[in-house]
């Protein structure tokens, strides 16, 4: 045998543990983008989640404006520190509805009245239909509407302040 | 030390805030009446891959998106759609990701060549073992 192909197993092995350890050190992220960005938004009616407060159906979403849905919980952490920045795009224009994973009347109207309300609409989504037929996996996810009903862009994890800028650009894109 | 015990059970909490004040969803952990309707149901859940604990299918998850979808998997085979075609409603929406199934698409090719490739490879190993013993 000669010493190449003796030495061929180690070198199998010096590969393979090269790629875990890459593997390891820079993990893939295990975000889930929805496939559904470019396509028309998805018909659904969802109830109002708060009195005094309209629900949300996909039909709200053919006015000629681009608008975002943001998918929100009041159990939900990050949310806490997005509601700012939501309020934020809200006083620059942006027309902002929630849909609401899960979640109780009263919960919900107390995380407005604590974290601020940047939504025009709340529909309540209690099964997460609406959230797995959009494509969503979590909370907190946007989805950036453009005036014909078809969903541009999809932000996985909370707005940040930094974001604003882009997703301001992302509304200007989808005019 | 008690505020040591009170830091504690907070930390130990902490996960209870992931999780919503409603109770699962109806089908989530219920069987269908139907029993072929539910081997169906329960062949699928097994086959699709939960979005919170990657690497679960959605029917050994007690995430609650998992419940949520093991409802909708079960509502939707009660009122008679074939599993196929919910399938693809998923992979619609979330990719090929969302399935455990390997498909035909380019990406999988490797998956199915390589047993024939290793089968191929083994039999070339045999092959020159029996002739170096033979000549020998």
């Amino acid at each position: 045998m000669s010493r190449a192909v003796r030495f061929a197993p180690l070198a199998l092995l010096l590969v393979l543990i090269a790629g875990l350890v890459w593997r390891l050190a820079t993990p893939p992220s295990s975000d889930v983008s929805s496939k559904l960005a470019g396509k028309p938004l998805p018909a659904f009616a969802l109830p109002a989640m708060l009195p005094g407060k309209l629900g949300l159906t996909s039909r709200d979403f053919t006015s000629g404006r681009p608008r975002l849905i943001n998918v929100f919980a009041s159990w939900c952490v990050p949310c806490i520190e997005e509601a700012a920045v939501l309020q934020q795009l809200k006083a620059r224009g942006v027309g902002i509805d929630g849909i609401a994973i899960r979640d109780r009347p009263e919960d919900v109207a107390v995380f407005l009245a604590r974290n601020g309300d940047p939504y025009e609409r709340i529909g309540s989504d209690r099964q997460s239909d609406v959230q797995i037929a959009l494509g969503s996996s979590g909370v907190p996810e946007s989805f950036i509407i453009d005036g014909r009903g078809v969903i541009r862009y999809q932000h996985i994890g909370a707005i940040k302040a930094g974001d604003v800028p882009m997703i301001l650009g992302k509304l200007e894109q989808a005019r | 030390m008690r505020r040591l015990a009170l830091v504690v059970a907070l930390f130990l909490a902490q996960p209870l805030l992931a999780d919503s004040n409603l109770p699962p969803a109806y089908w989530s952990n219920r069987q269908l009446p139907d029993p072929a309707q539910e081997a169906k149901a329960q062949a699928l859940m097994a086959e699709l891959r939960c979005l919170v604990c990657q690497g679960q299918s959605i029917a050994d998850s007690d995430a609650e998106l998992a419940g949520d979808m093991r409802d909708l998997v079960r509502r939707r085979i009660a009122a008679g759609e074939p599993p196929a075609a919910i399938r693809a409603w998923l992979v619609q929406r979330y990719g090929s990701w969302i399935s455990y199934r390997p498909t035909s698409e380019l990406a999988a090719w490797p998956l199915w060549l390589a047993p024939l490739a290793l089968l191929i490879v083994g039999a070339f190993l045999i092959r020159r073992r029996i002739r170096l013993k033979a000549r020998r």
